[in-house]
């Protein structure tokens, strides 16, 4: 199988009246892999696809696909495929009649299209549903319909915005894991645009996070997870504590005037901000430890059975969160005087001299 | 909120008197009378008298009465189709346009709802006429050698009728095109359809029933109108409409006039009828 579908962005901007949705965007996407565009809803990721598709002009810079220039290019001759948020199904037609539209629209033979039909219909298990209206399906069909619709034609791109979030928790988590396997078994360049960052943990090669209108950070999800490159990416992807302290220039960090080791970086003396993964911290009953530990008391305590977490005032703008499987529970209850360490590997320097971003990690990973 | 549906209080349909009321004192009861009086004998150069004869209905079996019901529904028909192929492109432009200009347009269409027929017919009249028509700016422009009459003509009264009918064309279809989701036809354009393509292959085929009920409601509407007819055409483009309202005030012939109306009301709901039939035919094959 031949690789296509390299994604090059250079300099976008698009802004609409006064508002600028994407600001200056940089980007190369490989071919064969899926990408996804995650941010917090107005964060321009949407606009960037659209761009991408040809449904929205860049006010500035170009769009190349696999080395040429599609900018000015209208859709319907981009050679992509994509699927919506509302999944914009076309209800005059079939199932059969949705996902043959592209087929069609080329000209291609009933014949052709009839076994085309049948293939996709196969390919996401919707085998001799082709006759169905579009209104008797459920929600999780439809889908599947948008998706099957959207690769009829095989396109070098296949694009998703928010495909999935019409779902019930329990079906998009099923459909995260089936549309990644058919990306995989298809090798088929997709970037997928959502808010939700288990969504973009469980199904990409590649992370793009962004927040108004600029990229933030792009990277494989887990180092994205580990290494947030800024205290924004450390609140949105997954729950994090931040800790501001004070660089001495020498690798060491004073918080709240205790000394702190951290991973790498803190070179320059200064203000810097910390952040420690809630199940990267531990939590100390017998003493303060000398170093990389805070004391504080426990306000609340969280047992969900599959892990347990534990709320802990350290005297900082926010409680410090512990979490940790039942294997490590340290039977603490609301009031108990404890410390909390912060192992120096689980340190990531994310920013210096700065101050943490307004928004923390619970609004962050909202469902909107 | 319960799957059980309540019966409704008294209250509920006492909300409906009033409503009911209207209907039946101004709608139903002329109706009766207006089916009583086509029965009625006609008393030559004075009204009429209440009795029960059949010699309205026979002389509207007539050869010219029917040949000029059929005119008026071949007529009124290409009106509806001509003010539907218009009104339809115009108000699915409408929807997708930005906010101001869009409201703006809104506006102006519905302004025209103020025009009564007669000025109307006489503003076509007069664009249309001789002396000081359309024709004149292209004499001015040099385009013509001299000024043209367009009217009388057939032309013009199927441009008078789709002009009246119009405004009420874009408020049918207003509605339903605000509601067509854009993510629709941009899917039909990611996939290869160019934007005329998508037009023909999503828009027209979603919309569709309402396109009939627009056409539908064009043809009931038209048929109605005297004035334009009378003003813009010659005898021979007189609807069934101009002669129903000759017989009525000029003739002063009300049992004849009556069977013609009731007449013409029984051939235009077979249309709608007929219309009404391939539509939901045609939408169960596909």
């Amino acid at each position: 199988m031949d690789v296509r579908g390299g994604v090059r962005l250079e300099g976008l901007v698009k802004r609409f009246d006064d508002v600028t949705a994407v600001d200056g965007v940089d980007l190369e996407l490989p071919p064969g892999r899926l990408i996804s565009f995650l941010g917090p809803s107005g964060c321009g990721k949407t606009t960037l696809l659209r761009m991408i598709a040809g449904l929205e002009r860049p006010t500035e810079g170009r769009v190349f696909l696999d080395g040429d220039d599609i900018t000015d290019r209208p859709p319907h001759t981009r050679d992509i495929g994509m699927v919506f948020q509302s999944l914009a199904l076309f209800p005059h037609l079939d199932v059969a009649g949705n996902i043959g539209y592209g087929p069609r629209i080329r000209g291609a033979s009933k014949d052709r299209i009839a076994s085309r039909v049948d293939e996709l219909l196969r390919l996401v298990s919707l085998t001799g549903m082709g006759r169905r209206r579009i209104q008797q399906l459920s929600g999780g069909q439809r889908q599947r319909v948008a998706t099957a619709r959207a690769l009829a034609l095989e396109p070098r791109l296949f694009l998703m915005d928010e495909p999935l979030s019409a779902l019930d928790a329990n079906l998009r988590e099923q459909l995260q894991v089936e549309l990644r396997l058919l990306q995989q078994q298809l090798g088929i360049t997709t970037i997928v645009v959502t808010h939700d960052q288990r969504e973009a943990m469980t199904m990409s090669d590649l992370v793009v996070v962004m927040n108004a209108g600029r990229i933030e950070q792009v990277g494989p999800p887990l180092e994205v997870y580990r290494q947030p490159a800024s205290p924004f990416v450390a609140s949105f992807i997954g729950r994090t504590n931040l800790l501001t302290g004070m660089a001495a220039g020498d690798g060491s960090v004073a918080v709240a005037g205790r000394p702190f080791d951290v991973a790498d970086g803190a070179d320059a003396a200064g203000d810097v901000t910390i952040s420690v993964r809630p199940e990267a911290t531990q939590l100390v009953v017998d003493g303060v430890p000398d170093r990389n530990g805070l004391p504080g008391s426990v306000v609340f305590v969280r047992d969900l059975g599959e892990l347990f977490e534990c709320y802990v005032d350290c005297g900082l703008e926010e409680p410090v969160i512990v979490a940790g499987s039942p294997r490590d529970w340290v039977p603490v209850t609301q009031g108990d005087e404890v410390a909390v360490r912060f192992p120096a590997e689980a340190c990531v320097v994310v920013s210096e001299g700065g101050t943490p971003p307004p928004g923390s990690a619970d609004d962050a990973d909202g469902d909107g | 909120m319960s799957l059980e549906r309540e019966r409704p209080l008294p209250r509920t349909y006492a909300v409906l008197a009033f409503p009911l009321a209207m209907l039946v004192v101004f709608f139903l009861v002329p109706f009766g009378i207006m089916v009583a009086t086509s029965f009625y004998h006609r008393i030559e150069g004075a009204f009429y008298t209440p009795a029960f004869e059949l010699a309205n209905w026979r002389r509207l079996f007539q050869p010219v009465f029917l040949e000029r019901a059929v005119f008026s529904i071949w007529i009124c028909l290409l009106a509806g189709a001509v003010c539907i192929t218009v009104a339809f492109p115009f108000t699915y432009f409408l929807t997708r346009m930005r906010r101001r200009a869009h409201v703006a347009l809104v506006i102006v269409v519905l302004s025209a709802l103020s025009l009564s027929e007669v000025i109307v017919a006489f503003t076509w009249y007069i664009l249309l006429g001789r002396a000081s028509g359309v024709s004149n700016i292209l004499v001015w422009l040099g385009l013509m050698s001299e000024p043209a009459a367009y009217q009388p003509s057939f032309g013009a009264v199927v441009l008078g009728l789709c002009y009246i009918a119009f405004p009420y064309c874009v408020l049918t279809l207003y509605p339903q095109l605000t509601r067509l989701d854009p993510e629709i036809t941009e899917a039909a354009q990611t996939l290869g359809a160019s934007p005329w393509r998508t037009f023909w292959t999503v828009v027209v085929p979603i919309a569709r029933p309402i396109i009939v009920v627009g056409f539908l409601l064009v043809f009931v509407f038209t048929l109605g109108s005297y004035i334009i007819a009378f003003f813009l055409g010659r005898p021979e483009h007189w609807t069934l409409s101009v002669f129903i309202a000759d017989q009525a005030s000029a003739n002063a012939n009300v049992p004849f006039a009556s069977a013609m109306a009731l007449f013409l009301t029984a051939l235009s709901l077979l249309v709608v009828a007929i219309v009404g039939l391939i539509e939901s035919r045609t939408r169960r094959a596909t």
